[in-house]
């Protein structure tokens, strides 16, 4: 994923007309749409295979019997008929490499497995809960855009104060805390001003909070990156070449110079997403809203391992996901990483 | 020209009688602070006719660009204009509000800037920058904006005009990309067209092209504002010239009167500063600082005894993959000898091979095929390590000296750090005081203050780069230099100095020079022996003088043929 990052942020726009024999199939293969895709794909099955794998291995090293925690827990006076009955049924009396190679096979049949605590199948009780949790990344990762953009814009146009005031801004947002964002949120908006509730609602008045939260952060990392790329393309020649030929400073700026400034936030707009899931674990409790976040933390604290992975196994999926859209972004708005 | 209304049509309909397209007079610009206070651009007046081309020629700095600039009302934010007179297309332009220069620009006054690589929005395909001009000026629909730019494309040669369009300045020529970046400015037919640099980092015979692309607007009736530092090129289509140095025109007159008499001392300079037809060793820079410098006698003349061979190239052949996968021979079977004491100029233009060739002499990369041997050892086929005792043998310069120096480290840092290397390399025991002697021997050497070393490169001229380059290419007493265009991004007059002190380099220290341009002016004044590349392969070499009165290869015939001489 790196890699394709660093593809897209090449500042020159150069010819290539030659580079090193080593670098030749990947770059050849990524310049048509097809081969991007195959070449994600490929990548998406051995990442989904290297999580599985690094989760199940790490599960094994958390200490206490697993058939323990099924039946309520260390502590909980449990018979070792019991015990041996439990690892029976969920095969955990199997050598590890029988029990990993199940797993895979479960996993790749799309079963999640069965939760210890809630005794229901994992795959439908996450399903469930992800669109919550995507809908709030997603509108975060949207609002994030907007601010960054607006913020950006306003600050490369207003003089020297705005400038200042744009990257103080940037600066502060960027360093926020979720947690503390979001108290601070609540006592403005929901304590003293009295407008949004505090916890999560259904409707659109709950997601508010939960989402300004997220977006707020990540606003000022975006922003900060884009004020920069932004002030880097209207100084360059091809602004000037516009404006003689009549182009005034609207058209320079959404003709030419916000799409060179959009390119490197949407690079990292992929890996934003990761960290908006992340978040959402933090957001989802604050605002007790149901969501994959809240489930996973949950989990955690009673070592439901089948719900981990399972939300393990999601996240990597929406990674992946979200790696692609953002390749095609890219591909859509810098028509240099296409084959000619 | 396929529509009828050529500049020609449009003057005679609004004034039967106008002689001049632009008029400017006693123009003054400057940044920041209040207007009238310490202008860059002072008491400039000028007329051009349709259909004429007055060059304005300076160094950089001078003050042209601005000039240029202002006259199409983009100077800069800060920047502040007077002027008794400033008519385009007779009518008045003072104090224009930003919306009525934009209804101009680009229909009254076109602006064509260098380097079309970032002059065209990379991320736009040609077709767009060259519609924009209708888009904004015209009400043409979108089908007959498309007729139009196909018509602009073939008028400034670059037909085929339906897969161009959809091209990027990236994935065009050097020369395709300028045509293209001309046919944006042309597309509404401006009257009146401001060029600056337009042939700059061009090889050449794409060099020629431009000019002959801009001669055939001059006959069309367009009347063009030409910037140069180059008068050797600006003397090909300028009617007349007009000298500026630190903001002001210090001499003007007809181009041919101007050229074979020239008064100013500024003109003077830059005129002795063109490098083509000067016989090697004569100065081309009036000597500063080093009068002592011998002015004649090239070092070759007094070593007549059978030369060793300090560089030997023999059938190296490096190939890269192209981004679709198939080969290309960048470097194919080339094989030469640079003899002790003498400049081997190794010229080609862009993508013919010349810095792959210099990489691989300097064993920055590896030759699939082929030797490379310094001071007849082994110097390609033995590992880094046998090879580090021979590096402090071979110096490198490189074309943009800026980028070669860590922006963040001072002269005295990165001359201390070449000299503390070459130190290292000759397992030598050092102290700060003396390291410290040898970087202010160094700064000598090239003709620099010792009040430089505290500066940073991002705060020197380029020839003062260019010159700290050279300084830190001495610093380990090498016996060979390898220059890959040393000058191609200096001014004329930079540039004369840059190779006057290459030349009493050599002199002094018996120094032997690899030198690699694609300017046959540099080539021809420079070196003793010349290898012409074409395609990775060398298709001619011999003594400079042989090849260029008498050259054999037809390649090396039409390169010449090109070349841009005073009168």
């Amino acid at each position: 994923m790196t890699d394709a990052a660093a593809g897209s942020l090449r500042p020159d726009g150069a010819p290539r007309s030659a580079r090193p024999v080593r670098a030749r199939p990947r770059r050849a293969l990524r310049r048509t749409l097809p081969g991007l895709l195959a070449a994600r794909l490929a990548g998406a099955v051995f990442v989904l295979w290297a999580v599985a794998t690094i989760t199940f291995f790490a599960i094994r090293l958390i200490p206490g019997d697993p058939a323990e925690a099924i039946l309520g827990g260390p502590g909980s006076q449990t018979s070792p008929e019991a015990l041996a009955a439990v690892r029976a049924r969920y095969g955990l009396d199997q050598p590890v490499v029988v029990q990993y190679l199940a797993q895979l096979g479960r996993l790749a049949t799309g079963d999640l497995g069965r939760s210890y605590a809630l005794r229901q199948d994992v795959a439908p009780l996450l399903v469930g809960q992800l669109g919550g949790t995507l809908l709030l990344a997603a509108l975060a990762l949207v609002v994030a855009w907007l601010f960054a953009l607006v913020l950006a814009t306003w600050s490369t146009r207003g003089g020297r104060f705005a400038w200042y005031l744009g990257s103080g801004l940037e600066i502060v947002a960027a360093a926020l805390p979720h947690f503390w964002l979001a108290t601070a949120l609540i006592v403005l908006f929901s304590v003293w001003l009295g407008w949004l509730p505090p916890i999560s609602t259904p409707g659109p008045a709950g997601l508010v909070l939960p989402v300004l939260t997220l977006a707020v952060p990540l606003a000022g990392f975006l922003g900060q990156i884009m004020r920069e790329s932004l002030l880097t393309a209207l100084e360059s020649p091809f602004v000037l070449s516009a404006r003689a030929r009549g182009e005034g400073d609207r058209g320079v700026r959404w003709i030419h110079a916000l799409r060179h400034a959009s390119l490197p936030a949407i690079s990292l707009s992929g890996w934003a997403f990761g960290s908006l899931i992340s978040g959402a674990v933090v957001v989802e409790t604050i605002f007790a809203r149901p969501g994959l976040g809240r489930t996973m933390l949950n989990a955690v604290t009673v070592r439901d391992v089948p719900v981990v992975i399972g939300v393990v196994m999601i996240v990597a999926v929406g990674y992946i996901l979200m790696t692609v859209v953002t390749d095609l972004a890219q591909w859509i708005a810098d028509p240099r990483l296409r084959r000619r | 020209m396929s529509q009828g209304t050529g500049p020609a049509a449009r003057r005679a309909a609004v004034t039967p009688t106008l002689v001049s397209m632009l008029r400017v007079r006693d123009l003054a610009v400057g940044f920041g602070g209040q207007p009238g206070t310490d202008p860059v651009v002072a008491g400039v007046s000028f007329d051009i006719a349709p259909g004429e081309c007055l060059a304005l020629v300076g160094e950089s700095g001078s003050g042209k660009s601005v000039t240029a600039r202002s006259l199409i009302g983009l100077a800069g934010d800060d920047a502040w204009l007077q002027a008794a007179e400033l008519e385009i297309n007779g009518s008045d332009v003072l104090g224009l509000s930003d919306a009525q220069w934009r209804r101009r620009r680009g229909r009254d006054v076109g602006l064509v800037l260098q380097d079309a690589l970032v002059s065209l929005d990379p991320l736009r395909p040609i077709g767009r920058e060259i519609a924009d001009s209708l888009r904004l000026h015209t009400t043409l629909d979108r089908a007959a904006r498309r007729t139009r730019v196909q018509e602009v494309l073939e008028r400034v040669g670059l037909p085929d005009g339906r897969t161009r369009v959809r091209q990027r300045s990236g994935e065009l020529s050097g020369g395709q990309r300028q045509r293209a970046l001309i046919a944006s400015a042309i597309a509404l037919d401006p009257p009146l067209l401001l060029i600056d640099e337009p042939t700059t980092a061009l090889d050449v015979t794409v060099q020629a092209q431009i000019l002959d692309l801009l001669e055939s607007l001059k006959r069309h009736g367009t009347a063009i504002l030409l910037i140069s530092h180059d008068l050797a090129v600006v003397g090909r289509i300028a009617d007349r010239i007009a000298v500026m140095s630190a903001g002001r025109i210090v001499e003007r007159g007809p181009a041919a009167r101007l050229l074979a008499s020239p008064k100013h001392e500024q003109t003077r300079r830059m005129i002795a500063a063109i490098p083509i037809d000067k016989p090697r060793g004569t100065r081309l820079s009036s000597p500063e600082g080093r009068a002592d410098a011998p002015a004649s006698a090239p070092a070759s003349a007094s070593a007549p005894a059978p030369a060793e061979v300090v560089l030997e190239a023999s059938g190296l052949v490096k190939t890269f993959r192209r981004p679709d996968g198939s080969e290309q021979r960048a470097v194919d079977g080339v094989s030469f000898r640079l003899l002790r004491g003498t400049t081997l100029g190794l010229v080609g233009e862009s993508g013919s091979g010349k810095t792959t060739t210099a990489r691989l002499l300097l064993a920055l990369s590896r030759p699939d095929a082929g030797e490379v041997r310094v001071l007849g050892r082994p110097f390609s086929a033995v590992t880094e390590r046998q090879r580090r005792r021979l590096r402090p043998e071979l110096g490198a310069i490189y074309q943009d000296a800026l980028s070669s120096f860590d922006p963040r480290l001072s002269v005295d840092a990165v001359l201390r750090d070449a000299v503390r290397g070459a130190r290292h390399a000759a397992r030598q025991a050092g102290n700060a005081a003396r390291d410290r002697a040898r970087v202010l021997e160094l700064l000598d050497q090239v003709s620099l203050p010792a009040t430089l070393l505290s500066r940073r490169p991002l705060s020197l001229s380029g020839g003062q780069r260019q010159r700290v380059g050279i300084a830190r290419a001495l610093a380990s007493e090498p016996q060979i230099l390898v220059c890959d265009e040393p000058v191609s991004s200096l001014d004329v007059t930079v540039q004369a100095q840059v190779l006057d002190l290459l030349d009493e380099l050599q002199r002094e220290r018996g120094l032997s020079l690899l030198l690699i341009s694609h300017d046959l002016g540099v080539i021809q004044h420079a070196s003793d022996q010349v290898a012409v590349m074409l395609d990775g392969t060398i298709v001619e070499t011999g003594d400079t003088a042989q090849v260029f009165t008498a050259p054999r290869h037809p390649y090396t015939q039409s390169l010449l043929a090109a070349v841009p001489r005073l009168g």
